[in-house]
């Protein structure tokens, strides 16, 4: 059945309006443009932009499409770190080579959604969007990684990824992110999600666990569950100085039983106590949140020493 | 899911089992299948026309306000709109509303549900609408919602019709009997949305007449054609409803509150006006699954047989009645399910709330019963200690046993053939013995899932629902068929919304007059009216309808051979193009006999009459009725709640089968529904306010959710009162999975499992 024809010269096709776009090649000039018109929004997946465009929150007078930035779309080696580009897609960080890699942030892109989210959606995109349930942010916290800021005229500046999406430090205007600076640990690296069923799905709670031999640190963060990542700090010394670092490393059962309680009872802290002292229960959601932070913590410790 | 299917749109190849290529029985593919995959198939959201309008909803942001004030000065004054209209700009009948007139087309005094509408504006710029719509100010002094159905008893009245839609009290067979063995429980099932695919649009276009032309993607065109004419103050025949592609239906699909704006601001600015809804609105808009609570008493013998049942069942019918009564006689008609039950005492209740307003999806009323009374068929099961297969074979119902409204089941009814088809089918291997296969545990490919903590349940479902409208409602169809040139023509308003009506059209006319290039027309209501399709209806009612004009074709065409041999026209025959006698005298081709001929035949089709259920609900209620049975295995990680269903084994009564390749579609269709509803399809509203009006918020089944589904066994024991003796199919899965999903939940976990969806925290099963 092709077009169908009705009254009033009725047709299926509506005309488009044209849309201000700029494809810049290069960071410099992606900045430069950002720059020259400042109500221009970057666009680089488009996966959480395009959905706001579609349902009409959102109209922006320009786009700067990074599309075409190749700088930004592979990653090189810098003394033992990797500067990954922000416009690397999370189907590309999901492969093999990528994966030998840092291998926690690989799971992650390849979890982060049906596989046409992941040919699109983008490294960076997952950290300007800031949704709590990212899955890439969980893994950056736990590795403790580093953004690197293009601004005008050349400029650069780096800053840890929590600060940004802690609210600490900001991205100024005509700013983008060019590259994510994240350590090289040769090490093992999980990252496991809950959500609730088979398919993609965001999120219920999710756990990246690195372990760093060289400085013997076991590094550890919880997603979803809170508007950023949260690092249970305290439970990640305590497991680190039970790790036999230089032999096997595997631990006992029930140290890895007591880690996942360890960091699900630092996540979701008990209710305060009452003025007479008593301590109110958990809501049964909030429980089974913090039962699931648990399995996933020690399940992913497990995977990590095994 | 069925790429194969939609990429090779080539005519139907016979298989190796010699399945013809046309006609019934063949798996003929759909004529739309092809510009369907490529995306060029016109919807209602795809069509425009010269100096349109767009239009935008206002809805009401509470679940239950009184409205003080509507001022649309400002809105009017912004540039680029061309009219704003509310409940005073309605010239005819303000209410509308499915099974029940209580919905006003804009809310004037009161808002009682999130999303109510209270204007709409067309403006020259879908963004310009939707501005002016939102600079519409409407002063609320907000009012308590009433959203717990329990309490809507009590509570003021919400609506000048009161707050009890409909009441039956059920009554079969002796109040005292009592059973040795007695299993209780109380059931909660949540809102299903239907969620199509596309969401409502449509296009109005006013005519020179002063009529209105309304292209939409309605499912019930001379209803809602009825409903728009009196809401506009016209007379039937100056508005025409244009059914455009259907982008998806499990349910009445078109809200009439989207419909009714849309032809009222084309009548008033005189230009075509087009309404797009965002899928919020669309969430908003149409009815949902009615949730449901089911409180259940089963008395049984010490050997397992089933001697009385008692029930109370609430539905939550949202802020306007809809299609409520009906959902609520389907519940407490099959409250027992497709079992021997003597003595029943069922009480069901619709009331209405402030909470969105539920209407007809897909086997409502006998889906949320099912899921409880297989409940208490397991409970029954393990407090005998007996296999919850073998429980179900001492009590079901076969063909001439009693339902509990009085009606004698006179249709094929192989319910023990089904559930022995199912449990004697091999179950999936397991992991362990298959080490080569990737196992995707619960949770997904790159999920948590851990092979330790996984336990994997097997479970039984039985389901049945009625076919066509019940307790009386007259289920009539019309269609014509026209040959000319060698090619057929069928008219009939019977809605194509994907359950492949119009293949089956074209089969039924194939196999009458052996004519193989059929067309079916485009719907509008200048044609005789079909119905709506539901209730697996158009099957039935539209392709009786369909044969018997097709026959009374053939009749005109071969009468003139039969009289030139003298013999009647029975005793000739029409295959691959051919006329032959019966003892091969006479031979001609169909384009000889038709030469120069244009044949027209137009013929109803209308089941046997039912009856309304009487103040004791008893009554001949339904025409027809269909079972299945479904065997689940799931895998769930007791730790972390997850749960991936690994196969569902289906068997069904069918009647015949019309189309191998599409009956197979519409029961995986179904599966995929039931899935949905048993794992993760709730549309939450907190304080009556709907919550995540989205398809990532709601999440509907994906491939990975959606387990193998084996067709283990299809029962063509014909429905001697149906056309073909074919049974509708796409309602029973629907029904049946869900409760067989929990009942292999419930195994796997040793958790009671009584509420669906399925919540992770109900089937973690480490702290038992």
């Amino acid at each position: 059945m092709g077009q169908r024809e009705g009254a009033a010269g009725l047709t299926t096709h509506a005309p488009q309006a044209a849309q201000a776009v700029t494809l810049p090649t290069t960071l410099d000039e992606a900045v430069a443009a950002l720059g020259a018109v400042p109500t221009a929004v970057p666009v680089a997946g488009g996966t959480d932009l395009m959905a706001a465009v579609n349902s009409g929150q959102l109209r922006p007078a320009a786009l700067v499409g990074l599309g075409r930035i190749s700088e930004i779309r592979g990653w090189q080696y810098q003394d033992g770190h990797a500067l990954l580009g922000a416009g690397l897609t999370h189907a590309r960080m999901g492969r093999p080579d990528f994966a030998a890699l840092i291998p926690a942030l690989a799971a992650a892109a390849r979890a982060a959604g049906p596989p046409h989210i992941r040919n699109a959606g983008t490294l960076g995109g997952n950290i300007a969007s800031a949704a709590p349930t990212g899955d890439a942010l969980p893994v950056l916290a736990a590795l403790e990684a580093t953004l690197i800021i293009a601004g005008q005229d050349g400029a650069r500046r780096e800053i840890p990824v929590s600060h940004l999406l802690a609210g600490m430090e900001m991205l100024r205007g005509g700013e983008l992110i060019g590259y994510v600076r994240v350590p090289l640990l040769h090490a093992p690296q999980v990252f496991l999600k809950a959500t609730g069923r088979t398919g993609p799905g965001r999120s219920l709670a999710s756990v990246a666990l690195v372990l760093d031999p060289a400085r013997r640190g076991v590094r550890c963060a919880v997603g979803a569950i809170a508007p950023m990542p949260l690092r249970p700090l305290e439970a990640e010394q305590w497991v680190a100085q039970l790790i036999d670092w230089d032999n096997d490393r595997a631990l006992v059962p029930e140290a890895l039983t007591a880690f996942g309680e360890y960091v699900a009872a630092a996540c979701i802290p008990d209710p305060a106590p009452e003025s007479d002292g008593s301590v109110p229960a958990l809501p049964p959601a909030v429980l089974h949140l913090r039962r699931t932070v648990a399995a996933l913590a020690r399940r992913a410790l497990g995977r990590a020493l095994s | 899911m069925s790429n194969e299917a939609a990429t090779a749109p080539t005519a139907a190849e016979p298989d190796a089992e010699g399945e013809p290529s046309h006609g019934l029985g063949a798996s003929l593919t759909h004529a739309d299948a092809r510009a369907k995959t490529e995306g060029t198939f016109p919807y209602a959201a795809d069509l425009w026309a010269e100096g349109l309008l767009w239009a935008a909803v206002l809805r009401s942001p509470h679940a239950h306000a009184r409205i003080v004030n509507i001022d649309t000065t400002h809105a009017r004054e912004m540039p680029g709109v061309r009219a704003v209209i509310t409940h005073e700009d309605v010239p005819g009948t303000p209410r509308h509303g499915r099974g029940t007139p209580d919905r006003p087309v804009f809310a004037s005094e009161v808002v009682r549900h999130h999303g109510e509408p209270i204007a709409a504006v067309a403006a020259d710029h879908p963004d310009t609408a939707r501005m002016a719509a939102a600079a519409v100010i409407v002063e609320y002094e907000v009012l308590d919602p009433v959203t717990d159905p329990e309490q809507a008893f009590e509570a003021e009245p919400l609506h000048p019709d009161g707050n009890l839609i409909r009441h039956i009290p059920l009554h079969h067979g002796d109040p005292e009997a009592a059973g040795e063995i007695v299993v209780e429980g109380l059931y909660r099932i949540g809102r299903q949305d239907p969620a199509p695919i596309g969401a409502e649009a449509g296009l109005a276009v006013p005519r020179p007449d002063g009529g209105v032309e309304l292209y939409l993607g309605s499912t019930d065109p001379h209803a809602d054609r009825n409903t728009a004419a009196a809401c506009y103050g016209l007379s039937p025949d100056q508005v025409k409803i244009v059914v455009t592609g259907v982008p998806g239906a499990t349910a009445d699909r078109e809200d009439q509150g989207f419909q009714l704006p849309l032809g009222l601001l084309a009548l008033r600015t005189g230009c075509p006006v087009k309404l797009t809804a965002t899928r919020e609105e669309s969430f908003l808009g149409h009815t949902h699954r009615h949730p449901t609570l089911l409180r259940y008493r089963h008395h049984a013998d010490a050997e397992g047989r089933l001697v009385k049942v008692e029930a109370q069942i609430l539905l939550d019918a949202g802020a306007y009645a809809d299609t409520s009564a009906d959902a609520l006689a389907a519940a407490v008609s099959f409250a027992c399910g497709p079992y021997v039950v003597p003595n029943a005492f069922i009480e069901g209740w619709a009331v209405r709330t402030n909470n969105p307003p539920s209407g007809h999806v897909r086997g409502e009323g006998a889906m949320q019963v099912c899921a409880a009374y297989e409940a208490q068929m397991d409970k029954l099961a393990k407090k005998l200690g007996a296999d919850p297969a073998e429980l179900r074979l001492r009590n079901v119902l076969a063909t001439g046993d009693v339902l509990p409204i009085g009606q004698t089941v006179t249709c094929p009814a192989p319910v023990a053939e089904l559930l022995q088809a199912v449990r004697d089918f091999p179950l999936p291997a397991l992991p362990k013995d298959e080490p080569e296969e990737d196992w995707l545990l619960p949770g997904g490919p790159e999920g948590a899932g851990e092979p330790g903590a996984v336990r994997r349940g097997v479970g039984y479902g039985l389901g049945m629902v009625h076919m066509l409208g019940a307790e009386g409602a007259d289920e009539v169809s019309t269609a014509t068929v026209k040959v000319h040139d060698g090619v057929a023509t069928v008219l009939c308003a019977a809605v194509e919304t994907g359950q492949g009506f119009t293949t089956l059209a074209r089969q039924i006319v194939q196999e009458t007059l052996g004519i193989e290039e059929v067309h079916v027309a485009p719907v509008d209501t200048d044609q005789p009216p079909a119905g709506a399709g539901c209730r697996g209806r158009h099957t039935w009612v539209s392709g009786g309808a369909v044969e018997r004009a097709a026959k009374m074709v053939r009749t005109q065409l071969l009468q003139p051979l039969a009289h030139k041999f003298g013999m009647s026209t029975e005793l000739l025959q029409i295959t691959d193009g051919k006329i032959t006698s019966y003892d091969g005298v006479l031979s001609t081709t169909v384009t000889e006999a038709m030469e120069g001929k244009e044949l027209w035949a137009t013929a109803q089709c209308r089941p046997h009459p039912t009856e309304p259920l009487n103040a004791a609900g008893q009554g001949d209620a339904f025409v027809g009725l269909a079972f299945c049975a479904i065997r689940a295995v799931v895998d769930v990680d007791i730790e972390l709640g997850s749960v991936r269903v690994v196969e569902l084994a289906l068997a069904q009564d069918v009647g015949r089968i019309l189309n191998p390749a599409q009956l197979a579609a519409r029961i995986e269709a179904g599966v995929t529904q039931g899935v949905g509803i048993a794992l993760t399809e709730n549309l939450r509203t907190p304080r009556g306010l709907v919550r995540h009006p989205d398809l990532t918020g709601y999440a509907l089944p994906t491939a990975l959710d959606v387990p193998d589904v084996q067709i283990v066994k299809l029962v063509e024991e014909r429905d001697v009162v149906a056309p073909f003796g074919a049974k509708s199919v796409s309602a029973v899965p629907v029904v049946t999975a869900p409760a067989a999903i929990a009942s292999a939940v419930r195994a796997a976990t040793g958790r009671p499992v009584n509420r669906l969806p399925i919540r992770p925290q109900a089937a973690v099963a480490t702290d038992r």
